[in-house]
């Protein structure tokens, strides 16, 4: 398929992935802020801030329905939902043909959706339900795209963009927690700390899953188990890049003259980095190291996406 | 009011102005022509809110497909959606059998002619068209001087815009005629808006454009590319057409691609891919000459692809439609099109022409300057609507800043009588009222001569506007070419 046509899927791809974490993320912290925890508002927002990559312009200014409408429906910040959704259209508006006319309604209806006259006073009147429904449309979007998009080359780069800006974006998360992760009062009764743990699961819709996995029993080292280190639940870091790598392959096999070999090699280390390493070998040793060296090979990948897929040089295509 | 209406009817036409005018649905006494009965009594009897109630719904459907055309000029709300009436043109076989034949005719001699004009010259040597008005146009391609075309077609896709009622066509599009998508979505939704009405008139259908036009232009591919690798070419998503280039390259399944997309090497030109370069081998052109290769046209473009034409001169890829058949489509060249058909062809034209003054003939600029409040000029080389004087609708001071460039330029400029464009009955708000329309049929010309039985309908919504483009706040309507 046409580099251009790749690189802007991937994009949409990206932008929806992140409009969906910053909603989640809102949707959590702000009914964390409800519990009269010792942690204030203030720490919150900011915390959530530094998860979603510090964007400026959102200092802490004591209005949390201003702040929120701002990260919900500005369009000049790269971490807010309507800026990430204008994104997505836009990328999907200039590969009209190559994405399916139920895609491009389902986006086209969110993005009106954000941009229409109600949608601000909406928010005022029940900010869980505004966030839910955007939540919906991109869910309903994904849902579309799997079920009436060719699973060719394009599909494999919508997979590619949201798995990556997942995988990054998770790991951000965990990085940023960390240090609240194993605080001595672990094994506090009041429930503060459980809510709190909890809250971390469900930015990444992951409370439920894990239960499954390790019942109601929830404990920090087991929450970084999960999120890290699980082979099959679609949020966490192992199984993003289980898919990043099977996105490739499907890629190259569809066509693929030139072998990325290099990007395979990134991809494969990373692989091996979460699936042989037990949760206890991280624990001993540098639990940020260990993630900020994910969130390095994470913008690795992407730069050798862009040199193998999109701006590789003509010299070297004509050579094969 | 006519004393033989029903009722219903004329509450439906309330005050329904009769003019001069050629009215698509009724009779100069009021009667509703034979082949609109059928529509005029399904309105009659469709309760007000229930019409209102389709109209929004297929408002709906245009904006969630996301069917938007973009406006030049503005900063906000640069796309918009192309306004439409819910109202179906109505055509009869006899008259589309007149203009299929007409049009088939007009294309197959304007062909001719540019393949004539870019070889031997014959008709410029035989005098029938003054060599002056070919060479001084300013869309023709010295470039494309003794260069072999495949299979001889300049014109592979062409929209002619004609008036009905009385017969004449308005202008030929040989560049880039846009407007194809409009008719195939307006065709949709109308067939869910009234799928009763649809049926029992019989509509012959429209659908299988896309299927041609992907037909002609594999054609039209280079000798020796069996499987050949057809692109549409667009200018990217500023373009005003730009929904039609991703929807035509959807429908067609074709890659749309856009100039930075592209490379040549060695005279073939390539389209960037995820895999590595791919040979492209024709290309469905919607940008303009001038900026489809910088090296050889405008050298400030971005939008096209340098080596294009060296490429396509050696014959390693086809452009469609080809460079410099803007020549034919030129206002004052348009003059000749009957002259055309009789040297060419030997016939007489079907579909006649506007009556046009040349105003680089003295005595008709005389003519044309001391009648310009009853008449319209025209930039010879512009189209859209753009550079238009409308002499009855104009002021004073915009008659003299014509006159003026008339006189510095005469070449420039063509006039004609204004017209009684045909009217067709509109919903505005809640009742009929007449607007002005043309018809744009599509052509595609391949191995033959294609049209497929309907077209744009274009509306000039505002009320007493001649002007139907949709820059100008044109709208559009389904048009219905019936069985019989």
């Amino acid at each position: 398929m046409l580099s251009r046509v790749a690189d802007s899927l991937y994009w949409m791809s990206r932008y929806l992935e992140r409009a969906e974490n910053t909603v989640r993320q809102l949707d959590v912290t702000m009914s964390l802020m409800l519990d009269t925890s010792d942690t204030s508002a203030e720490v919150r927002w900011q915390r959530m801030m530094a998860s979603l990559g510090k964007p400026p312009g959102m200092e802490w200014n004591d209005d949390l329905d201003a702040m929120a409408r701002m990260l919900v429906f500005d369009t000049l910040n790269h971490a807010a939902v309507t800026f990430c959704v204008n994104g997505a259209r836009e990328n999907a508006r200039q590969v009209r043909e190559e994405i399916s006319s139920e895609q491009w309604a389902r986006l086209n209806r969110l993005y009106h959706q954000m941009h229409s006259p109600h949608a601000q006073s909406q928010f005022r009147v029940n900010i869980n339900d505004a966030l839910a429904s955007v939540v919906d449309g991109i869910h309903l979007f994904k849902g579309v795209s799997d079920t009436t998009m060719i699973h060719g080359q394009g599909w494999q780069f919508i997979r590619l963009g949201r798995y990556l800006e997942r995988a990054y974006a998770t790991a951000t998360l965990l990085e940023v927690y960390q240090p609240d992760l194993f605080q001595p009062n672990e094994q506090d009764h009041s429930g503060y700390q459980y809510l709190e743990l909890v809250g971390l699961l469900r930015c990444c819709t992951s409370f439920e899953a894990y239960c499954q996995v390790y019942t109601a029993d929830i404990s920090s080292e087991q929450i970084l188990e999960f999120l890290l280190l699980n082979r099959d639940f679609p949020h966490a870091i192992r199984y993003t890049v289980d898919g990043m790598r099977d996105a490739i392959d499907s890629i190259q096999r569809s066509g693929g003259r030139r072998p990325p070999e290099e990007l395979i090699a990134v991809i494969g280390r990373l692989q091996a980095m979460l699936g042989y390493t037990t949760i206890q070998e991280i624990l001993a040793g540098d639990v940020a190291k260990f993630l900020h060296t994910i969130r390095e090979q994470c913008m690795r990948i992407h730069e050798l996406i862009y040199r193998y897929y999109v701006h590789y040089s003509i010299q070297s295509a004509l050579a094969t | 009011m006519s004393a033989g209406l029903p009722v219903e009817m004329e509450t439906l036409f309330g005050d329904y102005p009769l003019d001069q005018a050629f009215d698509e649905m009724r009779e100069r006494g009021g009667d509703v022509r034979p082949h609109y009965k059928a529509l005029a009594e399904m309105l009659a009897q469709l309760p007000e809110e229930e019409l209102l109630r389709r109209k929004q719904s297929a408002d709906l459907s245009f904006l969630t497909q996301g069917i938007t055309f973009t406006v030049y000029g503005r900063d906000e709300g640069t796309e918009r959606i192309f306004p439409y009436d819910l109202l179906p043109r109505l055509i009869t076989a006899a008259e589309w059998d007149r203009i299929e034949r007409g049009l088939t005719q007009r294309i197959t001699a304007l062909n001719m002619f540019l393949r004539d004009v870019y070889s031997d010259a014959k008709i410029l040597n035989d005098r029938v068209i003054p060599r002056e008005l070919v060479y001084s146009c300013k869309h023709y391609r010295r470039q494309m001087r003794g260069l072999q075309v495949p299979r001889n077609v300049y014109i592979a896709v062409v929209g002619s815009d004609l008036n009905t009622g009385e017969y004449v066509v308005l202008e030929d599009n040989l560049r880039v005629p846009s407007g194809v998508s409009y008719m195939l979505t307006n065709r949709r939704v109308m067939k869910r808006t009234f799928p009763q009405l649809f049926h029992s008139y019989g509509v012959r259908p429209i659908e299988h454009y896309p299927q041609l036009l992907l037909a002609t232009l594999r054609s039209l591919a280079p000798e020796g590319r069996p499987e050949p690798n057809i692109v549409l070419l667009t200018p990217g998503v500023f373009n005003s057409a730009y929904f039609e280039h991703t929807y035509l390259a959807r429908q067609m399944g074709i890659d749309l691609v856009e100039g930075r997309d592209l490379v040549t090497h060695d005279n073939i030109v390539y389209m960037r891919t995820t895999d590595g370069l791919k040979r492209v081998d024709v290309i469905y052109r919607r940008v303009d000459d001038d900026f489809s290769d910088p090296l050889i046209f405008r050298g400030d473009s971005i939008l096209g692809c340098g080596g294009l034409f060296n490429a396509y001169r050696a014959g390693n890829v086809t452009v469609t439609n080809a460079f410099g058949t803007g020549l034919a489509d030129d206002k004052a060249v348009y003059a000749y099109v009957p002259d055309m058909i009789r040297y060419y062809l030997g016939e007489d034209a079907i579909l006649p022409n506007v009556k046009t003054f040349l105003l680089g003939d003295d005595k008709e600029r005389k003519h044309v300057l001391a009648n310009l409040d009853k008449l319209v000029v025209k930039a010879v080389g512009e189209s859209g609507g753009y550079g238009m004087l409308i002499g009855p609708q104009s002021t004073a001071r915009q008659r003299e800043e014509f006159a003026r460039q008339i006189e510095a330029n005469p070449r420039n400029y063509i006039a004609q009588p204004t017209l009684d464009f045909s009217r067709a009955p509109c919903l505005i708000g809640n009742h009929l009222e007449p607007r002005h329309v043309d018809l744009r049929p599509y052509i595609l010309f391949g191995d033959k001569v294609n049209i497929v039985p309907g077209g744009l309908t274009r509306v000039a919504l505002e009320k007493g506007s001649l002007v139907v483009n949709s820059s100008q706040g044109g709208g559009s309507k389904d048009t219905w070419v019936l069985e019989e």
